[in-house]
């Protein structure tokens, strides 16, 4: 394999993550140190006058990042920027992507831009922009 | 505008350690796959010789406390994160991580008076070299703002 390129316009492939369950946001509980009770019980959830537990927003965000896992080898997530936009609940299948949108030359390298989204179904429940930077050597 | 005394005002730094067994959770819990944030061998034959952290794991760290700010415990709502590396995050450093109310400002919404926070983190190497800035925004309902005595 060689260093990605991606022209301004190109997709990234969409993934489609698994269904949230509880356990994953147990475990992202455990790992952020975010124990707002709204992401891990139903009362707790019902008396802040949710309809059920909510995902994390972070966790969230963090599943845009992993658009980029494939190419570590090749540079890393050099900037990143997540905003929330909609509830995410149990049982929610969420897809990720993004497109290209600028390219810019960096002191070590090539930044490329993206717009990167989280969808369940049309509705779009976290939006950012990421930078990754392709090292040039 | 909330908090507005609080504006600029930081915490006193605190030394974070990006521990391979908290990178390793936190990859789990989010479904990573890449083998440069869990596998040693992986992470050795690549160009950064150590194991990565993922991106957003700097949300993790301690970055101490701005003396006398108390913020509600229920019903704050995360609006946005933003990161920004100097360079990647590897296992096994130590960090001095801090934080600021950065900014306070109100807006009028269909759902009444929103209250904005926007604070900022950073990591510095133990020699000064900062690693990352992140910036958060944090939205208070009016329904929260009536429980803060302003």
């Amino acid at each position: 394999m060689s260093a990605p390129a991606w022209e301004i316009g190109e997709k990234l492939e969409e993934r489609t993550l698994p269904p949230i369950d509880r356990v994953q946001l147990i475990k992202y509980a455990g790992a952020s140190g975010d124990y707002n009770p709204i992401h891990l019980t139903d009362d707790a959830a019902t008396e802040a006058g949710l309809p059920g537990v909510i995902a994390h927003g972070m966790l969230t965000g963090a599943t845009m990042g992993l658009l980029f896992s494939p190419h570590l080898e090749y540079g890393y997530v050099k900037t990143f920027r997540s905003r929330f936009s909609g509830m995410v609940f149990l049982g929610d299948t969420l897809r990720v992507g993004g497109r290209a949108t600028e390219v810019e030359e960096a002191a070590d390298g090539v930044l490329h831009v993206f717009d990167v989204y989280a969808r369940r179904g049309e509705d779009t429940v976290a939006s950012g922009e990421v930078g990754f930077l392709v090292y040039g050597d | 505008m909330l908090y507005e005394e609080f504006v600029g005002r930081r915490s006193e730094a605190v030394k974070n350690l990006v521990e391979r067994g908290a990178v390793r959770k936190f990859a789990e819990a989010i479904a990573e796959e890449s083998p440069l944030y869990v596998d040693e061998g992986a992470a050795r034959g690549s160009r950064y010789g150590r194991l990565l952290a993922p991106p957003t794991f700097p949300r993790t760290f301690d970055y101490g406390r701005i003396e006398g700010l108390e913020l509600p415990t229920a019903g704050l709502i995360h609006g946005e994160f933003r990161i920004s590396y100097e360079r990647p995050l590897l296992v096994g450093e130590e960090l001095r991580c801090g934080m600021q109310l950065k900014q306070s400002y109100d807006k009028q919404s269909r759902r009444g008076l929103l209250g904005f926070l926007v604070f900022e983190r950073t990591g510095e190497s133990l020699e000064g070299e900062r690693v990352f800035t992140t910036n958060d925004i944090v939205v208070v309902t009016e329904a929260v703002r009536r429980g803060i005595a302003v």
